[in-house]
């Protein structure tokens, strides 16, 4: 050893085992005095113990300490019998207390790798238990402990089980103390610490029995002893021994918990990793990425892609350039990249009936090169995804889900076809990113199409809600004539490594169309304004498709589907759920996100009665006004009467209840 | 020194069915698991026990896929296209091996993992697959959107130099 630390000019040590005169041996060779050795046992007598009595060191056996007098720091011991109360039989002044209990061997890694523990009765330890080691994936142990580890404690022992031989000096048996003095009252057992990491106390721990937290496993949550940083390195064998004794149990019945890993402290740096700076986390960027990059797109998460907020041009606030570009593609033409949209392959025999399944609606019938609207459920019956479904060919179908659901229902459906209708014949592949997806939508979409040229993109030839395979300005496409804008609209399909030339073609191309591309602001005003739902605004894992007046797209003639029988239940079936409507408010402004509408009176708190809550709400450049959707009780009845919702301040805001779609009721547009 | 390079659209068919019902898929043996068959540039994969992916040059692609639906014809399967789907990359020199391992949960000790084993796992925080060459070369696959991701990852491990775990 080469350097040591002088913890205190007069030390006090408090002991029930031989190993802790070692220390008053040191100190005392150091130049220290050892005030006195206060020993737990009625007896000490060994070698290690002589040797401490004959530097004329005191030594107290059958004693305790009661009490620790000073502030700042120790002052002083009182000094009592182990066997009583805490009576006070004389005070010692010292600056230090060194404390020893005894040893444990380390048996972090053994019994984080599953091996179990003995309770060794003669050295009040747990060691780790040769019959019981931690098992590999071929059953058998992998670990052997060896030594300390294995709670051998004696240097000559632990030689001998190296196949080493040698020697140390004899030490008596130790006294297993768990509290000092035994019979401490409440009053001292609430001043004494078992966890100093978690301030534990030997009253919190007998408290966890009392209030019936019987396994160690509860008690240790209840407590917080042991835990964290701590990893019942300091005091565990305590605490566990002080819960045996308040359950009337042994330490072997009550257990342990598990000893993990990090025995020693480490740093923070060691557990991020990697991840810091542009690897703190992936960003999914679609083919289209760096155009949008250097076009002046303000960025939004969804999901881990970044999509495109909006394009801000110079001289514009973000809100204008929404506003702007809602406008154009109302009256001109814009551009969307949807390629983050989920894109599933589901193909097979059983494919349509499984899609029928999954689906509200009836896909099965769904004719080839048709395309139909769809909602998911979960078996709860709450709305979980939605999209366009097209039919490919007679065994297969492409379904397109949600940006942030593709992963999601990928794994939702291969979790059916897996656990349940294992023995149904479909296949289902995720392919959204084998394709870039670019949304051409306004009333010029047509003409830019047709500029480029190579299929028939006519009414007559591809109307709403059909697709068709060709070839536009040279690129292998698969067009969509499908809206969620209300706008005549076609999403075009090309290979992900053509998504950027196909872009950067129809920017060129467009530009005599007054083509601009939109982001994702945009989409949702265009959206909102059409009445369509959002999943995740009209939707939070609690809302059903009847809420949100999509009867239409659920089959009554399906005998099944995923929600069916959830959505029969009352609670499900209550004319009191909240119903979707749209709302328009009287002053034209804008109702706040999030914003509850309140009814008569008030609630068993004393609250005011909420009504309904706003779902979507955006400034509307087509109308002209704030526009809004809600969930209101009673919505579809209330056409036409207003109602008020509360804003932060306290202050009201009236909106008028109103039919949710706002903008060509008639979908003539779309259909054009 | 180890150098990380795209490749530029490498054909990748992905194709699920009963395996054991086909010994062949476009000429190459069905490999056994977490293990591919390379015969020339194509080379066949094992996925998991229901899929294989066909690695070959991307203009073979359209030619296979209807090879494989005339071989699988009455036999129910799915094979897809998914060249565009996908990003790969080919680490080259001598700690090749290592700028793996620091990033994948992946036994790559030289005795655990060699030529002829296909690894699907994860790199950092997203997923990924990697075979070697009899070479040492690596190859690593991943989704086309995380590309840059994993580029920036393969080139922080490459930079942050050896750790000298498998000398």
């Amino acid at each position: 050893m080469n350097f040591g630390v002088s913890i205190g000019d007069r030390t006090v040590i408090v002991t029930n085992n031989d190993e802790a005169y070692r220390t008053a041996l040191v100190l005392h060779q150091a130049g220290l005095t050892v005030t006195a050795v206060v020993d737990a046992r009625p007896v000490a007598d060994g070698a290690l113990v002589q040797a401490v009595r004959d530097l004329g060191i005191r030594v107290l056996t059958g004693s305790g300490i009661g009490g620790v007098t000073g502030g700042k720091r120790v002052t002083g011991v009182a000094i009592c019998a182990q066997a009583g109360e805490g009576a006070v039989l004389e005070e010692i002044a010292c600056d230090v207390v060194a404390m020893s209990g005894g040893w444990s061997p380390v048996v972090h890694l053994w019994s984080h790798c599953g091996g179990k523990l003995l309770w060794d009765e003669g050295l009040a330890l747990f060691r780790p238990d040769p019959a019981r080691p931690p098992t590999g994936a071929d059953g058998t142990g992998f670990v052997q402990a060896v030594g300390a580890a294995n709670g051998v404690m004696r240097t000559a022992a632990i030689m001998a089980e190296a196949g080493l031989t040698g020697e140390d000096a004899d030490e008596a048996a130790l006294l297993p103390v768990w509290i000092m003095p035994q019979g401490a009252g409440y009053k001292l057992r609430s001043k004494m610490w078992l966890d100093y990491q978690n301030d534990v106390k030997v009253s919190d721990v007998q408290l966890a029995a009392q209030e019936g937290y019987e396994s160690v496993e509860h008690a240790k949550r209840y407590t917080t002893l042991g835990m964290a940083t701590d990893q019942g390195k300091l005091s565990n064998i305590n605490g566990l021994a002080v819960l045996s004794n308040a359950l009337s149990a042994s330490i072997p019945q009550t257990g342990t918990t598990t000893f993990r890993p990090p025995y020693t402290p480490i740093s923070m740096g060691a557990i991020g990793g990697v991840a810091r700076g542009d690897l703190f986390q992936p960003v999914r960027k679609t083919p289209i990425h760096d155009w949008h990059e250097a076009n002046g797109a303000e960025f939004e998460p969804v999901g881990q892609w970044r999509r495109p907020y909006a394009f801000v041009r110079r001289g514009e606030t973000t809100h204008d350039a929404v506003m702007r570009e809602v406008k154009n593609t109302r009256q001109a033409l814009g551009l969307l990249d949807a390629s983050t949209l989920g894109k599933l392959i589901v193909t097979g025999p059983d494919a349509g009936r499984f899609l029928d399944m999954l689906y509200t609606g009836v896909m099965s019938t769904l004719a080839v090169g048709k395309c139909r609207y769809g909602l998911m459920c979960s078996e709860n019956g709450f709305l979980v995804d939605d999209g366009v479904v097209a039919r490919i060919d007679e065994n297969t179908w492409l379904c397109h889900t949600t940006t942030g659901g593709a992963d999601r229902i990928h794994a939702h459906m291969e979790d059916w076809l897996q656990c349940e209708w294992w023995d149904w014949q479909v296949y289902v592949a995720n392919v959204t990113e084998a394709f870039a997806q670019v949304a051409v939508v306004g009333p010029n979409a047509r003409k830019l199409l047709e500029k480029l040229g190579g299929m028939d993109v006519s009414k007559g030839a591809l109307p709403f809600m059909h697709w068709a395979e060709g070839s536009l300005g040279g690129f292998k496409v698969r067009v969509y004539r499908i809206s969620f804008s209300g706008e005549l609209s076609y999403e075009i399909a090309v290979p992900a490594a053509q998504g950027r030339a196909f872009w950067d073609m129809l920017m060129a191309q467009g530009q005599e169309f007054g083509i601009m591309p939109y982001g994702t602001e945009a989409l949702h005003i265009l959206r909102a304004e059409k009445g369509f739902i959002m999943i995740g605004d009209e939707t939070d894992g609690t809302v059903i498709p009847q809420d949100l007046n999509l009867s239409w797209a659920i089959s009554k003639k399906k005998s099944d589907y995923l929600g069916k029988r959830a959505q029969e239940r009352s609670a499900m079936a209550d004319p009191n759920r909240w119903q979707l409507v749209g709302l328009e408010t009287l002053d034209g402004s804008v109702i706040p996100d999030g914003a509850y509408a309140v009814g008569e009176g008030v609630n068993a708190n004393g609250q005011k009665v909420t009504i309904g809550r706003v779902t979507s709400t955006y400034f509307s450049p087509t109308l002209g006004r704030g526009i809004a959707m809600g969930l209101v009780l009673h919505g579809p009845n209330r056409m036409g009467e207003v109602i008020e919702f509360a804003r932060l301040d306290g202050s009201m805001l009236q909106a008028r209840v109103v039919d949710q779609v706002f903008y060509d009721k008639t979908g003539d547009k779309q259909d054009g | 020194m180890v150098n990380v390079a795209a490749i530029e659209l490498r054909g990748m068919i992905t194709l699920r069915c009963d395996l054991s019902a086909v010994g062949t898929v476009a000429g190459i043996a069905v490999p056994p698991v977490g293990r591919m068959v390379t015969v020339g540039d194509r080379a066949l994969v094992w996925m998991s026990p229901d899929e294989v992916m066909l690695l070959l040059p991307h203009t073979e692609v359209t030619v296979a896929l209807s090879d494989i639906s005339k071989q699988l014809q009455g036999v129910h399967h799915l094979a897809l296209d998914v060249s565009d789907a996908r990003a790969l990359f080919v680490l080259t020199g001598a700690g090749a091996r290592e700028v793996l391992a620091k990033l994948a949960p992946v036994d790559l000790h030289p005795e655990h993992f060699g030529p002829g084993q296909f690894r699907r796992s994860r790199l950092g925080q997203v997923a990924a697959a990697f075979w070697m060459t009899g070479t040492g070369d690596f190859y690593v696959v991943c989704f086309r959107s995380v590309a840059d991701y994993v580029f920036v990852l393969l080139e922080q491990s490459a930079k942050d130099g050896p750790v000298g775990y498998f000398a």
